[in-house]
């Protein structure tokens, strides 16, 4: 396959036959779906298997996407009512990802660690580090925001929420993500600064 | 340095280009003129820049596209079955029996005694309620062979508006 043919080309040719293309699109987002599977889930295996859900739930829908959004929006819709369904199978608690109290969770994440006690190699290590010690919400959004390259409306689209309510939440999420940095990471937030 | 947490939303919607025209060029004069403001922006811009740059993505197990399609290839028995009936031999049994048909018609014409002599005295007269449609369609093989062609019709009907209806959806996505 052309490696600059547009998600709209694969689409096309996948529904006029060529079924093995949609290997293309797996392989073009399968590291994006993953990563937003794992906000939703920590284990791996869980979140492996919602990312594969996801993609078979969206092969059988792809006759139904009518191309008004991104591909990869109407994507991330689907890994969101995809890990919902999930953990609600697996009885987890999903108010968790909408309550403000989850921030309370992941305070207790990092409650054991003291400031500057985790040592990282590399800026991008320090940030997947503080994502981790985020809210699964926090997390989430910022992944939408900064590495699935979705805008403001295309996230509320997403999350089912309004565009207002994205925008609040994400400068939260920001905010706390700086504040993670500044207080386990201390020393290299310094040193980017210089 | 104590920023409200509303100039440091401000600052975030100048970021991501959210601000209103007005409110753009509001901050931006603030930028120029407030110091404070100088700071926290160029603190943000640091955070901001450090996210666009420094997010890495988790990668599923190396098998992960195969699992997909060995999944997806079990919803695609149809086309599978494509594969191995071949079309020229349902072509055969078509034109086949076509031929057969067209033969026996052909066949029966010939047997017709054309020089008959023919006259309107020899032909009875015919009226339609004279014509005993009971008796005609009374035969349980009748019945089962027309049954059998209606529904015959009705799945080449379907066959028929399910092709053109993918066709349709198909042709609207590209």
């Amino acid at each position: 396959m052309d490696a600059r043919a547009t998600d709209n080309d694969i689409i096309t040719r996948v529904l006029h036959g060529e079924h093995q293309l949609y290997a293309d699109l797996v392989t073009r987002y399968q590291n994006f779906v993953f990563t937003l599977a794992l906000r939703y889930t920590p284990v791996r295996e869980d979140a492996e298997e919602i990312a594969q859900d996801v993609f078979v739930k969206a092969y059988k829908a792809l006759k139904d996407f009518r191309g008004e959004s991104k591909f990869s929006t109407w994507l991330y819709s689907i890994v969101n009512s995809t890990s919902i369904t999930f953990l609600r199978k697996k009885k987890l608690d999903i108010s968790s990802l909408d309550n403000e109290h989850v921030f309370e969770q992941a305070e207790s994440k990092d409650s054991g660690m003291s400031a500057n006690q985790v040592e990282v190699k590399s800026k991008v290590e320090m940030v997947t580090k503080a994502i981790q010690l985020l809210s699964p919400d926090d997390a989430k959004l910022i992944t939408l925001f900064y590495k699935a390259e979705q805008s403001l409306e295309e996230i509320a689209r997403i999350l089912n929420m309004e565009t207002n309510t994205v925008k609040v939440k994400l400068h939260r999420a920001r905010t706390r993500l700086k504040e993670k940095m500044e207080k386990y990471f201390k020393q290299e937030v310094r040193d980017l600064s210089y | 340095m104590n920023i409200p947490q509303n100039i440091e939303e401000k600052l975030w919607n100048y970021i991501d280009g959210s601000l209103e025209k007005d409110e753009n060029n509001l901050v931006e004069q603030l930028l120029q003129n407030n110091q404070e403001w100088k700071a926290k922006y160029a603190e943000l811009m640091d955070v901001h820049q450090l996210m666009q740059d420094s997010i890495d993505l988790e990668h599923p197990s190396l098998r992960f596209t195969q699992n997909v399609m060995e999944e997806i290839s079990r919803l695609y028995i149809t086309p599978a079955t494509r594969n191995y009936i071949n079309k020229n031999v349902i072509w055969g049994i078509g034109i086949f029996f076509l031929t057969t048909i067209i033969g026996l018609i052909i066949y029966t014409f010939g047997q017709i005694n054309w020089s008959a002599p023919s006259g309107s005295s020899n032909i009875p007269e015919f009226t339609m309620t004279n014509v005993n449609w009971g008796q005609m369609f009374n035969s349980t093989y009748v019945n089962v062979f027309i049954m059998v062609n209606i529904l015959l019709g009705l799945m080449l009907l379907d066959m028929y508006l399910t092709k053109k209806k993918n066709e349709r959806m198909a042709g609207r996505h590209g």
